[in-house]
């Protein structure tokens, strides 16, 4: 029995020495179209296509992991993968826990979104946003009763069944459920919020962070983030 | 999965749902739940033995051993549950990997705490990074396994000390009467006899661990609740199978698989009882 225990956990501590350099990416898989889990199983979305062409541009072999929204932060803290790339908008306070890349999406509208037929009141009403985001910031900042929720799903859920009177979130994941909901959802307001998204990298990273920095410089040179834009977000969408 | 499926929004009715409830998705779904049973059937040994263990430490005629014995029973049973099965995985992960980062990179000087960041060298991290994705889905698993056997230990613990001083004390008594030594009292009279005493609240248990493995998800494995969630919600046109919110219906399935589930094993425990009442003095011990 000694013997056993001793030789596992050896093996434990001992395995591995040769690596290519990996880099793991974390994302949520639930807020398309910038990152979802499509019906394959796999990660999609625009983030998908983003980072496995930066990833090739960098010269890196890129794994996908998804991890859940609330705890996206620590995860990437404690090493249990390398960015988050997850729709993340660039502010001041996640700077002060991570560090980011620039960005790689130029800053788009939120909406607000309400069943059609009901009277919304944006600023004395209750309006759901994901926790943790900053559509749940500035709806705390406004005289409204906020109601956060884990996953962006749940919050038009919410909406749904008349918990809230609105749900704020990012148009880009809100306009193709109004369109497509055969009138149920109208979009009843619109505020700019947030400086971009970027990808959020551990600040003791300085090298991987420079390195997809580069990566979306030439991206950005060669109009190749451009045409994935408009690929996901519609030829209208904000470009660079 | 079949051949027609090649074009999902040509398909209708039947058609389109065989192919729906057979993509690689509804697959890891499919899978999900022998996950969940694979865990109950090695976290309730697991929690055993920990229990055992824990009983008879709380136990003991030592008082060292009895100190550490009680703590873990009394701690684990007063701090609520989340905070361990978040606290015992990421302690362990990180206990790991800085042991590792010690043994393999000596040469490293920088500190692992940088600020916030917890950093360990390339060949110290567990699993690497260029690990295979089974490798970390096993690596998760097994550390929610251990979480799940720590805290519920503690209970089956604490049931277990109870069934042991249930035991009749004339039955001790008889057995040191015809000359058996402590352990063989402890082998031979008091463990076969307790688990009658232990068995309702060992049942109640088993139940709250069935319960309880959606928190699997928070310790990043895909669990049927969280495949329910992930597939029920509304799916928009970029996906290949659209539909509005069917979480209901998702729901529906694991409340079934649970109510299964839950009559199975109440089924086998009133066999269970009825076995271990036999020949005891008890009042369904001598119903029999």
């Amino acid at each position: 029995m000694k013997k056993i225990i001793l030789s596992a956990l050896l093996a434990t501590f001992m395995v591995g020495s040769t690596y290519a350099e990996t880099v793991r990416m974390g994302t949520e898989g639930a807020y398309p179209p910038y990152n979802f889990i499509n019906d394959n199983g796999e990660v999609d979305g625009f983030e998908r296509d983003v980072g496995d062409l930066l990833c090739a541009r960098a010269n890196l072999d890129c794994v996908w992991v998804v991890n859940d929204w609330d705890s996206i932060i620590p995860n990437l803290l404690s090493g249990n993968y390398d960015t988050i790339i997850a729709g993340m908008s660039i502010t001041d306070e996640r700077d002060e826990v991570i560090d980011f890349t620039q960005e790689y999406y130029p800053p788009s509208p939120s909406v607000f979104m309400a069943l059609s037929g009901a009277d919304v009141d944006l600023d004395g009403g209750v309006i759901a946003a994901q926790a943790s985001t900053i559509q749940a910031g500035y709806v705390a900042g406004t005289s409204a009763t906020l109601v956060e929720f884990a996953t962006a799903e749940e919050t038009v859920a919410a909406v749904q069944n008349g918990e809230v009177d609105a749900v704020l979130a990012d148009g880009d994941y809100l306009i193709p459920m109004i369109s497509e909901s055969n009138g149920e959802f109208v979009a009843v307001g619109e505020v700019s919020l947030g400086g971009g998204v970027g990808m959020g990298i551990r600040e003791s990273d300085g090298e991987l962070k420079a390195k997809m920095n580069a990566a979306i410089d030439s991206m950005k040179a060669d109009g190749s983030l451009n045409t994935l834009i408009k690929k996901w977000f519609g030829q209208d969408a904000n470009t660079f | 999965m079949f051949e027609y499926c090649a074009n999902p929004d040509s398909l209708e009715g039947f058609f389109w749902l065989s192919c729906y409830v057979t993509t690689p998705k509804h697959m890891s779904f499919y899978v999900s739940f022998l996950v969940v049973m694979f865990l109950l059937a090695l976290a309730a040994p697991l929690a055993m033995a920990f229990g055992f263990l824990g009983a008879i430490a709380s136990r003991s005629s030592k008082s060292f051993i009895k100190i550490i014995g009680k703590g873990y029973l009394a701690m684990i049973r007063g701090i609520p549950d989340i905070v361990f099965f978040l606290f015992i995985p990421i302690a362990l992960d990180q206990a790991f990997e800085f042991l590792r980062h010690k043994i393999l990179c000596p040469e490293v000087t920088e500190a692992i705490r940088q600020g916030n960041d917890f950093v360990v060298c390339k060949a110290a991290k567990l699993p690497l990074s260029t690990a295979s994705e089974w490798v970390h889905d096993v690596y998760g698993f097994s550390l929610a396994l251990l979480a799940f056997g720590f805290v519920f230990g503690a209970f089956t613990g604490n049931v277990l000390s109870g069934a042991m001083a249930a035991v009749p004390k004339s039955q001790l008594e008889t057995g040191a009467a015809f000359g058996f030594s402590s352990k063989q009292i402890f082998k031979r009279i008091l463990v076969p006899q307790m688990w009658i005493y232990a068995l309702p609240g060992l049942s109640n248990l088993w139940m709250i661990l069935i319960k309880a493995t959606p928190l699997l998800f928070l310790l990043g494995i895909e669990d049927i609740v969280y495949w329910a969630k992930e597939l029920g919600g509304m799916k928009t046109g970029v996906y290949e199978y659209s539909h509005p919110d069917w979480r209901a219906w998702y729901f529906g399935i694991l409340m079934i698989f649970y109510l299964l589930l839950t009559y199975v094993s109440q089924l086998f425990l009133d066999r269970l009882s009825s076995k271990l009442s036999m020949g005891q003095d008890t009042m369904a011990g001598k119903a029999l």
